[in-house]
């Protein structure tokens, strides 16, 4: 696999230093900080880390639809870049219409909550059909019918002329979920956004719906930014990761690379923390000590001094590590530096 | 669905003759019967019925039987639409009651309705600019509109009327309608009655369904599926009626059926303070006269219509939350 992805694959989506603010009565928290990525045609980032990371956040300000009162305060959110037809989202207004018209229609969002990320009022082809209208307004009911109906038998739904008119609360999770993926590709997007779309199933149907998100990037050349907490996931889909913590991004490298020699002490950690089928029975898992502090009350120097057993004394708790550079591998720690 | 439909309708009809027994019993209250008291009402009068002519009119009311044939019989008369005769007007209860139950829903719907238009664009204004401006002014008044007691309103309103426009108010009709016949001028002269007595009666719950309508939607807001369809890239505004605010219709239409008899029972007061020819004076007066037979009706005719009430509030519920609908298919 190629070490600069960004030859051989247009690059789609380059977020770069996006900061995200809460401003809430007791001061401002800063969920997500300096954030860069790079989202290829036909290629899959990982983004992992432990909730409360930023991982949610940094996909929703994408979009633009970061509940209050978060807003971003600063970066760049750029489709196609260095194109004719580079757009900066981070400076369109949530609800303008340009931005509208990405949303669905160039970025498409998978959820968390099957059960609850639609809605019980109406029948899944209405809500299908809503999201195939928004982007091709000139379209007839019965054609965006006759396209849902298509999308529903692409994401794998058993009998999708019947499963149209069903209402998300007669459905189980794993088809609801596919529901959301059949939304989501509704407009046509060569992005998509995955925000831990496994993490509410069961383990059979987890597998199943990687699979057929695997299936779908690869067949539509779709540029895939996969959220999730789980090691695993990002081993069987990622072609690239990003580890996060605390708001910004640790440690950026190939799939390979990372699993095989993973520079961060806290990606370390991640991985050790993986449970392991060649373990000796009743063996510790191991984890990760302490907890993810609070963001407002984030540590001096690096951030992840409290929790990281290779702690430097006298230096990671004062001064910052040089952060990943932006569209480069890297990690944002002293012992990385030390040893390229 | 036709099993929800069917079981509503049973629990319904059940509801009425409870309603029509605990009627029964009311009118069956005050010491002695119809007879006695019409008796007594004739005696006041000057003229005497003999043993024999009050032997025959009990036996022609059935009331030498049991109590269950005279409610029998009492509730045979009832569906054939004789309510009995008011001993205070000495007239049959449904010419006393007549026009009254149709101007006191008239008066009723229009402070409903008024009620809807006002609470609803107001609750989800309040919930989507939460904490704003516009949302602390809507809380004000919301509360302002909950403590005013509404015949210090309907006074105000009176005498505003009254002492800065010249304007007579107080009753549904003018003096030259008031006992005329039907017809489009007179209906007119209704339509330009109603709003005031609306207004009043419509304050205390629109302040009420406008605090419903904001928590309700504010939990709404939160929910994932908004996120959603916001996803999708359709506009705020088409995105919110869509989804939470047809959600948040839930509770509103059931608070539906409890409105109801509020807007019936609670209008006594403004009826009396503005002289509205509603059956609520009407049902005082019968009470203070002991008019049983009046009462009785009134009290059967209030407790089917809001019985009707909850009926409609079932269906407006079936009709916006299809869980209901499909309820033992799904």
């Amino acid at each position: 696999m190629a070490e600069q992805p960004a030859q051989s694959a247009p690059c789609l989506l380059s977020v770069r230093d996006l900061v995200v603010d809460f401003r809430l009565d007791q001061g401002t928290i800063r969920a997500v900080e300096n954030i860069s990525l790079d989202l290829f045609a036909g290629r899959v980032l990982g983004v992992v880390g432990e909730s409360g990371c930023g991982k949610s956040i940094t996909a929703r300000a994408i979009l633009g639809i970061i509940d209050r009162p978060g807003r971003i305060v600063s970066g760049r959110v750029l489709l196609d870049p260095g194109t004719t037809r580079q757009l900066d989202l981070a400076t369109l207004s949530n609800d303008s219409r340009e931005l509208r018209s990405v949303r669905g229609g160039r970025i498409g969002l998978i959820f968390q909550e099957p059960m609850t990320a639609l809605s019980n009022h109406y029948t899944v082809g209405n809500q299908i059909m809503e999201a195939v209208r928004a982007h091709k307004p000139k379209m007839t009911k019965p054609e965006a019918r006759a396209k849902a109906v298509t999308l529903l038998g692409e994401v794998g739904i058993p009998n999708p002329d019947g499963r149209i008119d069903a209402y998300p609360f007669q459905l189980s999770g794993g088809l609801r979920q596919r529901v959301g993926i059949a939304m989501a590709l509704a407009g046509d997007p060569d992005i998509l956004i995955a925000d831990e779309p496994t993490t509410a199933l069961d383990v059979t149907t987890q597998a199943q719906i990687l699979l057929l998100l695997r299936h779908l990037q690869r067949d539509k050349k779709i540029a895939l930014m996969l959220i999730t907490h789980d090691m695993g996931v990002i081993a069987q889909m990622a072609d690239e990761v990003a580890v996060m913590y605390l708001g910004r991004v640790v440690e950026k490298a190939p799939v390979e690379h990372l699993f095989a020699a993973p520079r961060h002490p806290y990606t370390r950690a991640l991985l050790r923390s993986v449970p392991n089928i060649h373990a000796k029975p009743r063996e510790r898992l191991a984890s990760i000590g302490g907890a993810v502090p609070h963001p407002a009350r984030r540590p001096s120097g690096c951030s992840f001094h409290p929790r990281c057993p290779e702690v430097i004394a006298g230096r990671c708790a004062e001064t910052e590590p040089a952060p990943v550079p932006a569209g480069a591998d890297g990690a944002a720690c002293f012992h990385a530096e030390l040893t390229p | 669905m036709l099993n929800f439909l069917a079981r509503r309708l049973l629990i319904a009809a059940m509801t009425c003759v409870m309603i029509s027994i605990l009627t029964f019993v009311i009118i069956r209250l005050p010491p002695g019967d119809f007879v006695d008291a019409y008796i007594a009402n004739l005696a006041a009068s000057g003229s005497t019925v003999t043993a024999e002519q009050a032997t025959a009119l009990r036996r022609e009311y059935g009331l030498d039987r049991s109590v269950f044939v005279q409610y029998g019989l009492w509730i045979s008369r009832v569906v054939r639409g004789d309510f009995g005769i008011s001993m205070m007007w000495r007239r049959p209860v449904t010419e006393v009651i007549g026009d009254r139950l149709w101007l006191t829903m008239v008066v009723s719907f229009s402070a409903l309705f008024l009620t809807w238009m006002i609470a609803l664009p107001i609750g989800i204004y309040s919930a989507v600019r939460q904490y704003s401006i516009g949302d602390y002014a809507a809380t004000l008044l919301g509360f302002i509109g909950l403590a005013i007691p509404n015949f210090l309103l309907a006074l105000i309103l009176m005498y505003a009327g009254f002492r800065y426009f010249g304007l007579a108010i107080g009753g549904l009709f003018s003096a030259e309608y008031a006992e005329a016949p039907w017809s489009w001028a007179r209906a007119w002269d209704l339509a330009k009655h109603v709003p005031l007595p609306a207004c009043v009666l419509a304050l205390a719950g629109t302040a009420q369904l406008i605090r419903i309508m904001r928590a309700n939607l504010l939990d709404e807001l939160r929910k994932p599926y908004v996120v959603t369809a916001r996803a999708k890239g359709i506009s705020e505004r088409r995105l919110l009626l869509k989804y939470p605010v047809r959600a948040a219709l839930n509770p509103f239409a059931s608070a539906v059926a409890y409105l109801f008899p509020y807007l019936v029972s609670g209008s006594i007061v403004v009826s009396l303070v503005l002289g509205l020819p509603t059956v609520g004076p009407l049902l005082l007066q019968a009470l203070v006269a002991q008019d049983m037979y009046l009462a009785g009706s009134i009290v059967l005719l209030l407790g089917l219509l809001t019985v009707i009430g909850t009926l409609v509030s079932d269906l407006l519920l079936m009709w916006i939350e299809p869980r209901i609908r499909l309820e033992g298919r799904g």
